[in-house]
């Protein structure tokens, strides 16, 4: 297991928004079954390094591979060809991503929310998707509620549509962009206790949130960025009690 | 005591109203005594007064009523004619005209206008100062100057041909046979509402958050699927009523087609009234007629905008007749007004 390649492997990636370096030659690996947990300051890097992952934005320098393939290139006669849409497309297929804003599709209902990806880009028949789509929502806790509208539910039952919605993809890797930032306190927990279940079942995770003890307790990797860098990686043991680099010690303290 | 405190409780709600306090009770407490609790909680709440919402109603009111009393008295407006001809053959042939022109010029127009929204917020520089420029000129010119352009188009280009650019023609057209008063007027009315209707729809994309298309990207939805079933039927609800508004305005602004000779409905009953001299009678009866169509249309637009107005908060989940009374506070139940006693 350990000796296989990594599902997601990251190489030297760079990317700026006009003068502003956002990440600065970032290596990352991510193992098949594994949850890796991105922790910094606002501005850090995190939640560009994870949209990177699945093209949504597009870096200036390095790379990144998902399951051996190149994502968003193809590698040709020593130059990097950037993909079409249908590639590209392809390739997110198998990505699923979870938003802070939740982004479920206001005028759908759940139902329709979640099968819409797997009825347009993977043709499953519709029975088969809403049947499916019964099972997930079960899974998060949400059996009952597929005719209500997004608006009709509180944040927290969004945000769990919201990864039911990414899970009919069948996705080989979820992204999670500070799932539980835009929630009451109060909701936290029940959008977390679903990413716990779902690493137990070994979905491979990359997620980024400042709830420090799920890292802790879920992840099997930390990683610190901070201006654009890796400066902490290790084990949730390592990292978050015995950070070497001052200031992720300080962003430790100022968050625990 | 619990059991005090919960019919104190039960009597702060309105609808079973306690027995009426003395009169005298209301009186001493604005004087100076401070009331007990239990006088307050047996209090009838009463609503801020609105005289002046009544008084305006009411000169309003009297100006409604000498506006029909004038309609039905006056006789020179002279109803018996305006009915003879409101059925008239060339009347309802106007009309055909009318509608059919106005449904084309709409069909047309949209198709074009949403094409030039989608070049004005590509990334490629040409095609998003193209549709800025075609924008800024249509809605620069004159409607009427730009159907008389269309209209003379013979006497500028007197002819008209197909071939490499600067180079070879192959056919060649005689403009003078080409633009009819009709194909003119179309061409015309069809590039205005494309101007028009284009800033409408780009307004309502823009007014999609960029969430939506980040997570149908994130999904893999391809670009087609993402713009008409993600993004368009969000942005609608902000099209329909500046397009209703359009499309009611350009079923009256094909009336303009008469300078260029075309027989719509203004232009029939004017033909008519050149020969009686009816003025009056004649272009009542067109007004008429357009106070029907757009009568239709709002009600149309009514039911679309409820459509579209899945999901939101917003929801119009009022039915047509509930929000006639809600809008006509005199007869509603529902108006604001009617809350108020007298």
């Amino acid at each position: 297991m350990t000796g296989a390649e990594p599902l997601v492997r990251i190489r030297a990636l760079r990317k700026s928004f006009g003068t502003h370096l956002v990440l600065d030659a970032v290596d990352l690996d991510v193992r098949e079954g594994e949850v890796t947990v991105l922790l910094g300051p606002s501005g850090s890097g995190k939640s560009t390094l994870l949209r990177c992952v699945n093209h949504l934005e597009r870096p200036d320098a390095g790379f990144v591979e998902v399951a051996g393939e190149l994502v968003g290139y193809r590698h040709r006669c020593s130059r990097l060809h950037e993909l079409g849409h249908r590639a590209i497309n392809r390739q997110r297929a198998r990505v699923g991503m979870v938003f802070q804003q939740f982004n479920l599709f206001p005028h759908l209902t759940v139902l329709d929310n979640i099968i819409e990806a797997p009825l347009a880009v993977r043709g499953v028949p519709r029975k088969q998707a809403e049947v499916r789509a019964r099972e997930l929502l079960a899974r998060v806790g949400l059996a009952g509620r597929e005719g209500a509208y997004p608006r009709q539910l509180s944040g927290g039952q969004q945000q769990r549509v919201a990864i039911a919605r990414a899970l009919a993809m069948e996705p080989q890797l979820l992204l999670f962009d500070e799932p539980t930032s835009a929630l009451d306190p109060e909701l936290v927990g029940e959008v977390l206790a679903v990413m716990r279940d779902l690493a137990e079942s070994g979905m491979t995770m990359i997620v980024v949130t400042h709830e420090i003890g799920f890292a802790r307790e879920v992840a099997d990797t930390v990683v610190f960025l901070d201006g654009g860098r890796i400066i902490e990686s290790g084990s949730p043991e390592d990292v978050l009690a015995n950070p070497r680099h001052e200031r992720a010690r300080a962003f430790l303290a100022a968050v625990l | 005591m619990p059991s005090s405190d919960i019919s104190a409780a039960t009597a702060r709600i309105p609808a079973a109203p306690e027995p009426p306090p003395p009169a005298s009770a209301p009186r001493s407490t604005a004087a100076g005594p401070r009331a007990t609790d239990e006088q307050v909680l047996s209090a009838k709440p009463v609503p801020l007064r609105r005289p002046g919402q009544w008084a305006s109603a009411l000169v309003l009111l009297v100006l409604f009523a000498m506006l029909v009393h004038t309609l039905l008295t006056n006789s020179r407006f002279q109803w018996g004619i305006v009915g003879t001809y409101f059925l008239n053959g060339s009347i309802l042939h106007g009309l055909e005209l009318t509608l059919w022109l106005t449904a084309a010029v709409m069909a047309a127009g949209y198709v074009l206008g949403i094409g030039v929204a989608a070049m004005r917020l590509s990334a490629n520089p040409v095609l998003s100062s193209l549709s800025f420029g075609f924008v800024w000129l249509i809605r620069s010119v004159p409607l009427l100057v730009q159907l008389l352009f269309w209209y003379e188009l013979a006497s500028l280009y007197p002819q008209v041909s197909l071939g490499i650019p600067f180079g070879e023609a192959f056919v060649t057209f005689r403009t003078a046979h080409l633009f009819s008063g009709i194909l003119a007027a179309f061409v015309g009315l069809t590039l205005d509402v494309a101007a028009f209707s284009s800033e409408i729809v780009r307004g309502g994309l823009l007014s999609v958050e960029r969430g939506q298309t980040e997570a149908a990207q994130a999904l893999g939805l391809g670009r087609l699927r993402i713009f008409r079933r993600i993004v368009l039927p969000q942005a609608m609800p902000a099209i329909v009523p500046a397009s209703g508004n359009l499309l009611i305005g350009m079923l009256k602004a094909t009336s303009i087609v008469s300078v260029i000779a075309v027989q719509d409905l203004l232009y029939s009953s004017q033909l008519i009234y050149n020969q009686n001299f009816e003025i009056i009678p004649l272009l009542l009866v067109a007004t008429l007629w357009y106070v029907i169509l757009t009568t239709l249309l709002s009600i149309g637009q009514f039911f679309v905008e409820r459509h579209f107005a899945r999901g939101t908060n917003r929801a119009a989940r009022k039915g047509l007749w509930e929000l006639f009374r809600g809008n006509v506070p005199l007869l509603g139940r529902t108006g604001t007004a009617q809350g108020d006693p007298i």
